[in-house]
């Protein structure tokens, strides 16, 4: 771990271990407690490997009831708690702390309700991504959030990091796909919000949970919203001379109102990198290549096939290549698909960086990210969600090499500040975590990041969820709750008043 | 009649705030107006009027981005964005006709404050979908911003979003940046005649979950639909399904549509021009409107309820019994009641929505005493209810923001 601070752990906790662990066995009784250094490895990090803590014990509830009854214990006895769906954050999301309950909610795996003619479907928060599709998918249904993970991935952990994939732009992040969850407060109080039907008439408190971090509560039952999958997709591969064209294509086809199902953007590299990996068939003299999918009825898709190319030809494309068999469609993505992989081939370790930015930066920030790579002499290639702005540089080094670790999270910063510096934000889908933990003052000020930490004080007042993630610094609710007004008078005597 | 304040900019906004704390004035958090007859009827020291809070401060149709002062007027923004053939694709309704006043009143403020949304919520979302970040002023007398500028992010908790349907009473909004979309190239509207209220739902279900990209689904009974001049003529119930985008594809779709339907009941159609009529008739709720000037207190009690979109002709029928008038629209899920007379009858309809297996209703017209007497959005439990008093004590501590606006208390 490199420089990572996280909350001092509670020499209280810590010493009445023991204890702890017995009542919680009696809450959780059988083989849902894990206490010993072996069993408890498995969890002692997530998707960010480079960060590894084991938890003081591993609590793997079965029922909501067990959840309320260990989240209340924990609230009694002043235990840190961290929840964790599959393990897959690639932001340190679920990264476990010393003294704290680590929260597997695992054994949630049960799919409650499937209604086609609401078109929703009630889930154990457990429940992986890809596993909601697969109960729907006979009647044609899918549901659309897909992060890369989907396979492992589970919708709790989708609903407290409100996950993306290659589809946003057109079908929405975890937030516009969520109808209901029900869900433990650090109290042990258990409240269910929205429901099979929209909104809230009111508050939007749902809004607020999802992408919380599992800094709000546990959720223990999500109802999404599921939709007829296209009746069609085709692609587009469009190979460019600049990345300035590229970009160029983009805004052209979003300008002429279309609004792809997947606009991706790779850059010179990892074009190299994937047609290495597995032979794509991609281009490999374009310095960067897009690949547009339309998706929807059969006549409306080649009807903006053919726009989309109309569009590309016009600004200078040198190959371009539209989808004619369903085999053709999947083997253009299966580059991109296999990016990561790719550039693991090419080099023992990377890390995968997830600013967004307003598209017209691109340009500039690609110039930048090549100057900082010559300044730190590591590799980057990038993977770009083109339509929603959200980038995904890799940043190649070898974890063997003394100072290369520290090297490569200097450079993934110096990218994230940038990003925040053009307009755009720190983190697209990946959330915020303990990577980006500390970069948060670039976007936020002090009155800011209050306001946010007055919201977590409304839910968990002695931060108990999750503590060491997100904020940089986690003010006690107390010092929070002062207010500092000061004056009588309107001090601005022109002020209109009628 | 209480003070009005009317600040010019964000920093006047905080010193109007900070005055009020320092004071213990409570102030009405509003923006032109339009809608001060929604929500539970308050009286407060002075109103904090945004309206001078004006302008569009960035719009980038590449980007599908726009930035406004919370005072700005929707009707500029959308007629902003439909020069560049774009669109608020959550199709803000305007609670003028309804609420007696002249439309395109609204401001894009208390458009995410109420976070409305019209036929195109089930398949583009609320507003609470479009809000991408803004800066506001919260009870504390601070401003402090949220969010981005960008369509994708999830940098600390999503508070543009949370405070979406907040009326006022967290935070005065001082600027927002939204999401825009490209406006489909064109529309029409497929039409199923003589349903009823029970069959158009399943009607509805059908064709909004089969492939054919249905943007709007609604169902009106023989005597709301005599209400609307696109359809006054068909004489019978109307199950409206609306397609847009490139008309190669509506050609197709409809095609698909009247394939599948066709069992069902007399097809007909609206062409373009009577569709944009119709939609809007029933986004702004026109079959139960007021004449321009006419008076909340004295006009029927109109309720908008959300239940799951094959629970709402169950509601209709409960509030049919008691002699109210009832349309559908979001495929069956949003039931606007218009009720016999001026009181509301909370009760049965409170417990119609219960049957319905729950959802929320909230009392959209109704008189200031009703208005004050009444619980008007959806009760809270006990344990939510806390949660929201606690979220007030954050961001609104001397409870100076609309202070009951949405529940007493908070």
């Amino acid at each position: 771990m490199s420089g990572l601070v996280m909350p001092a752990p509670k020499a209280d906790v810590l010493a009445r271990r023991a204890q702890i662990i017995a009542e919680l066995r009696a809450i959780v009784p059988g083989e849902g407690v894990i206490d010993t250094e072996a069993e408890m490895r498995p969890f002692e990090s997530d998707g960010v490997t480079a960060y590894r803590q084991l938890p003081l014990a591993v609590v793997l509830p079965s029922t909501t009831e067990q959840v309320s009854k260990v989240l209340a214990y924990a609230n009694a006895n002043g235990i840190p708690v961290v929840p964790r769906g599959a393990g897959t954050s690639l932001s340190g999301g679920a990264l476990p702390l010393e003294d704290g309950i680590l929260l597997g909610m695992g054994k949630f795996n049960r799919i409650l309700d499937i209604d086609f003619a609401n078109r929703a479907v009630v889930a154990q928060p457990g429940v992986t991504n890809l596993g909601i599709t697969h109960a729907v998918a006979h009647e044609g249904f899918y549901y659309a959030p897909d992060p890369s993970s989907q396979i492992a991935c589970t919708i709790g952990g989708n609903v407290g990091e409100n996950s993306g994939g290659v589809h946003c732009l057109k079908y929405g992040l975890t937030t516009n796909n969520v109808l209901g969850v029900e869900m433990v407060l650090i109290t042990g109080e258990i409240v269910r919000i929205g429901g099979k039907h929209l909104d809230s008439g009111g508050l939007d408190l749902l809004g607020l949970i999802v992408g919380s971090e599992g800094l709000l509560g546990v959720v223990t039952e999500v109802t999404v919203r599921i939709l007829k999958k296209p009746e069609t997709a085709r692609a587009v591969l469009l190979g460019f001379p600049s990345s300035e064209a590229a970009g160029a294509c983009v805004a052209a086809i979003i300008a002429a109102g279309v609004i792809p199902g997947g606009m991706e953007m790779m850059d010179k590299m990892m074009v190299h990198a994937a047609e290495a990996f597995l032979g794509a068939g991609y281009p490999l003299d374009v310095e960067a290549l897009l690949i547009v999918e339309l998706d929807g009825p059969e006549a409306e898709v080649n009807h903006l096939i053919d726009r989309v190319a109309e569009i590309g030809n016009g600004l200078g494309c040198m190959t371009l290549r539209a989808s004619t068999s369903e085999e053709e469609r999947v083997a253009f993505w299966a580059g991109r698909k296999a990016a990561f992989p790719a550039v693991g081939r090419i080099s023992p370790d990377y890390l995968c960086m997830d600013g967004t930015i307003p598209r017209k930066a691109l340009p500039l920030v690609l110039k930048r990210m090549e100057e900082m790579s010559e300044k730190y002499g590591l590799r980057c290639g990038n993977v770009f969600h083109a339509g929603d702005g959200n980038l995904h540089p890799l940043i190649c080094y070898d974890a063997n090499v003394p100072g290369e670790l520290e090297k490569a999270e200097a450079f993934g910063a110096d990218i994230l500040l940038l990003c925040v510096e053009v307009g755009g934000v720190l983190t697209g889908e990946h959330g915020v975590g303990v990577e980006k933990r500390d970069l948060m003052p670039s976007m936020f000020n002090e009155i800011d990041l209050a306001h946010q930490e007055r919201l977590k004080c409304a839910f968990d007042p002695e931060a108990l969820l999750n503590p060491g993630k997100v904020f940089p610094v986690l003010h006690r609710c107390a010092e929070l709750g002062r207010m500092h007004v000061s004056g009588g008078k309107l001090p601005f005597p022109d002020l209109p008043r009628f | 009649m209480s003070e009005r304040l009317c600040p010019r900019d964000e920093a006047e906004v905080v010193e109007a705030v900070r005055w009020a704390v320092s004071n213990a004035r409570t102030l009405d958090v509003a923006g032109a107006g339009s809608k001060a007859a929604l929500g539970r009827h308050i009286q407060t020291d002075a109103t904090l009027e945004l309206k001078g809070l004006s302008g569009v401060t960035l719009y980038e149709p590449e980007e599908l981005v726009l930035s406004a002062k919370a005072g700005t007027k929707v009707a500029e923004i959308e007629a902003l964005v439909a020069a560049s053939k774009q669109m608020l694709a959550f199709e803000p309704m305007d609670f003028g006709p309804l609420l007696g006043l002249a439309p395109g009143g609204g401001t894009l403020g208390g458009l995410i404050a109420c976070n409305l949304a019209g036929p195109r919520r089930p398949s583009a979302g609320a507003a609470r979908d479009h809000a991408l970040g803004l800066r506001a002023v919260s009870g504390r007398g601070e401003a402090f911003k949220a969010g981005g500028r960008v369509v994708k992010n999830v940098t600390g908790y999503d508070l543009p979003r949370g405070l979406s349907g907040s009326y006022g009473t967290l935070a005065a909004f001082t600027e927002l940046t939204i999401k825009v979309l490209p406006r489909p190239e064109t529309v029409e509207t497929l039409l199923v005649l003589g349903l009823d209220d029970a069959a158009a739902a399943g009607v509805m279900s059908a064709a909004v979950g089969s492939y054919y990209d249905v943007s709007g689904a609604a169902h009106l009974p023989a005597g709301i639909a005599a209400r609307i001049p696109a359809v006054a003529g068909a004489g019978t119930g109307v199950t409206a399904l609306r397609l847009e985008g490139v008309k190669p594809s509506i050609v197709h779709r409809r095609g698909k549509l009247e394939a599948m339907l066709g069992a069902h009941g007399t097809l007909s159609f609206l062409d373009e021009a009577a569709s944009l009529g119709f939609w809007r008739a029933v986004r702004d709720v026109e079959p139960f409107a007021l004449p321009e000037g006419g008076s909340p207190d004295r006009a029927k009690a109109v309720w908008r309820v959300s239940v799951a979109p094959m629970a709402g002709a169950s509601v209709g029928a409960a509030l049919r019994e008691a002699g109210a008038a009832c349309f559908y629209d979001w495929a069956g899920g949003l039931v606007w009641i218009e009720m016999p007379g001026s009181a509301p009858d909370t009760a049965r309809v409170r417990a119609a929505v219960a049957g319905a297996g729950g959802g929320h209703a909230t009392l959209i017209r109704a008189s200031a005493a009703a208005r004050a007497g009444e619980e008007v959005f959806q009760p809270l439990d006990p344990i939510t209810g806390a949660l929201i008093s606690r979220m007030k004590n954050g961001f609104d501590p001397g409870r100076v923001l609309s202070p009951g606006r949405m529940y007493a208390g908070v």
